[in-house]
């Protein structure tokens, strides 16, 4: 098993010792950043303290040093944004850090996207994200966003306002076959059932595996209104987009 | 002296309004609807809920202008509409409020994040509160609440922007969650630290409203209260809401929440009210639970 002094970056082991509490994650962190290479966890390192044009750096000069953009992805930047979510998650970071982290993220991968792209590495996943009809809410939407894009998700946004035909349109478009719904306000909710139901009707319900999310929303409405799986934070949403990934 | 602050002086504990937005989707809004819209299409309804509060025994009301700024109102198309919806929201509280009662003009979040968090610069958001504050103004609002704020820069463009363009009094309650490590804004302002930062940027009236049921609202009460001497002002939700067959629940009662009142006046708050899934019958609790209790 991996230890926390196999890692060579020193900002990164501090994060972790101070930071990822729950047992198995800390395990699999160690282990993860201690498979990647120095300058992999610099990367990581740069992406956590929210540095973007370190990143921005680091990855041009991994690339050109002939570093894969897979490997860079993966061990720099994904791992990078994996201790962003937990720290978001449990209160040690909030919403500005974030942003700066996935600036950070972004930065790296516009360097990776177009090599990926071209040499047809499939991502992780596709999901389509977008806040249901009549809520113009998306803070929430957006983290989501960017912890799975953090997460190697190729996600497609349909912002706010989102009908029950712009998902379907999307899904017929992008042939992705997880939808994450979001919602702010009670009255609006129920429309993340409604477009459930608009998939029924399309006769496209089995094709696509459906998450959701937002304040007001809970667990059991999520049971009540035939969504496949409910998540709670941004984190969670990049879980469940795994899970929902597999199944199909 | 405003009589607000003169009464709060004098020990008084007042007793704001319920939700705005829970009556007027009683009365009519859309989901996902403009609410400052109806200032100008329902003036009846906006001016009758105002008026059922001031019946209930609120010493003030709230106008319908939260979603006011022109950052919220350009995304219903209403962008140029800003001072017009502002007025009409603060006439028609005033217009329903009794001699000796007060008018709130609401000023909810512009949705927009600051540079380098989003694209809205220090002076463009500045500017767009100051319209706000000039639109309520000529509709005669006694003081300002901002609210639901999780961005203390923001939340203190806003006080800036009221007090630099009137005399009126400021109050600014920001919105917490209960997280792993205790309560945040989203942007991770502690109760502390906000009311420390909001007294210092010169809100009159320093609070917390939305968001936790009324038990977590206590704590929260209790923290600002031992770092500010400014009167605190909360609005508190009638619990978390969930859906049972298809309508929306707010758990908790009116009578419920007004058995806390008391200790909520005794860990500091000086004006106690409601936010969503409040109306009326619980305004009527509150008062006789601070009152009369």
């Amino acid at each position: 098993m991996a230890d926390i002094n196999d890692i060579a970056n020193e900002s990164i082991r501090k994060e972790i010792e101070e930071f990822v509490e729950r047992p198995e994650e800390k395990g699999e962190m160690i282990a993860v950043m201690a498979r990647a290479r120095p300058s992999m966890q610099d990367i990581g390192a740069a992406i956590i303290q929210g540095h973007h044009e370190t990143v921005d750096k680091l990855t041009e000069a991994a690339l050109a040093e002939g570093i894969d953009a897979l490997e860079i992805m993966d061990d720099g930047l994904i791992n990078g944004m994996g201790i962003v979510g937990i720290k978001f998650r449990d209160n040690f970071i909030f919403v500005p850090e974030v942003l700066a982290c996935a600036r950070a993220m972004k930065a790296g991968m516009k360097h990776i996207e177009p090599i990926l792209s071209a040499s047809g590495i499939e991502p992780v996943g596709r999901v389509i994200m977008g806040t249901v009809k009549g809520d113009l809410h998306d803070i929430g939407k957006n983290l989501c966003i960017m912890m799975l894009r953090g997460a190697g998700f190729e996600v497609f946004d349909l912002g706010v306002d989102t009908s029950a035909d712009k998902f379907i349109d999307a899904v017929e478009e992008h042939g992705a076959n997880v939808i994450g719904m979001s919602a702010l306000l009670t009255t609006t909710m129920p429309n993340m059932g409604r477009t459930i139901e608009a998939f029924i009707d399309a006769d496209l319900r089995d094709d696509v595996q459906f998450m959701v999310g937002g304040a007001p929303v809970t667990p059991e409405f999520a049971d009540d209104m035939g969504a496949d799986a409910y998540g709670e934070t941004a984190v969670e949403c990049v879980e469940v987009a795994k899970r929902l990934s597999v199944k199909k | 002296m405003s009589k607000i602050l003169d009464r709060l002086a004098a020990g008084e504990v007042l007793v704001s309004d319920g939700a705005t937005g829970t009556y007027l989707q009683a009365n009519g809004l859309e989901p996902g609807g403009c609410p400052e819209e109806f200032n100008d299409t329902h003036p009846d309804v906006v001016r009758q809920m105002a008026a059922n509060y001031f019946a209930a025994g609120s010493d003030m009301v709230e106008t319908n202008t939260f979603g006011g700024s022109r950052y919220m109102l350009a995304k219903y198309g209403h962008g140029e509409r800003v001072e017009e919806l502002n007025r009409k929201g603060a006439q028609l509280a005033r217009e329903a409020a009794p001699d000796g009662s007060f008018v709130l003009g609401s000023i909810g979040p512009t949705g927009e994040f600051l540079v380098p968090n989003g694209t809205a610069t220090e002076e463009d958001m500045f500017e767009v509160f100051c319209e706000q504050v000039r639109g309520l103004v000529d509709g005669d609002v006694d003081a300002f609440c901002i609210e639901t704020m999780s961005d203390l820069g923001e939340t203190i463009l806003a006080v800036k922007a009221a007090k630099e363009t009137t005399d009126l009094p400021v109050i600014a309650t920001m919105t917490y969650d209960r997280g792993p490590r205790g309560l945040f804004t989203m942007f991770g302002v502690t109760p502390v630290g906000a009311a420390q930062q909001l007294s210092a940027a010169g809100a009159d009236i320093v609070g917390s409203n939305c968001g936790i049921k009324i038990e977590d609202m206590l704590e929260i009460i209790a923290q600002m209260r031992s770092a500010t001497d400014r009167p605190i002002l909360t609005h508190v939700n009638a619990g978390i809401p969930r859906i049972e067959d298809g309508a929306i629940l707010y758990p908790d009662t009116p009578e419920h929440m007004a058995s806390l009142m008391p200790k909520m006046v005794e860990s500091g708050a000086n004006i106690i009210g409601g936010c969503c899934g409040t109306g009326p019958d619980y305004v009527r609790a509150f008062v006789q639970a601070v009152r009369l209790g």
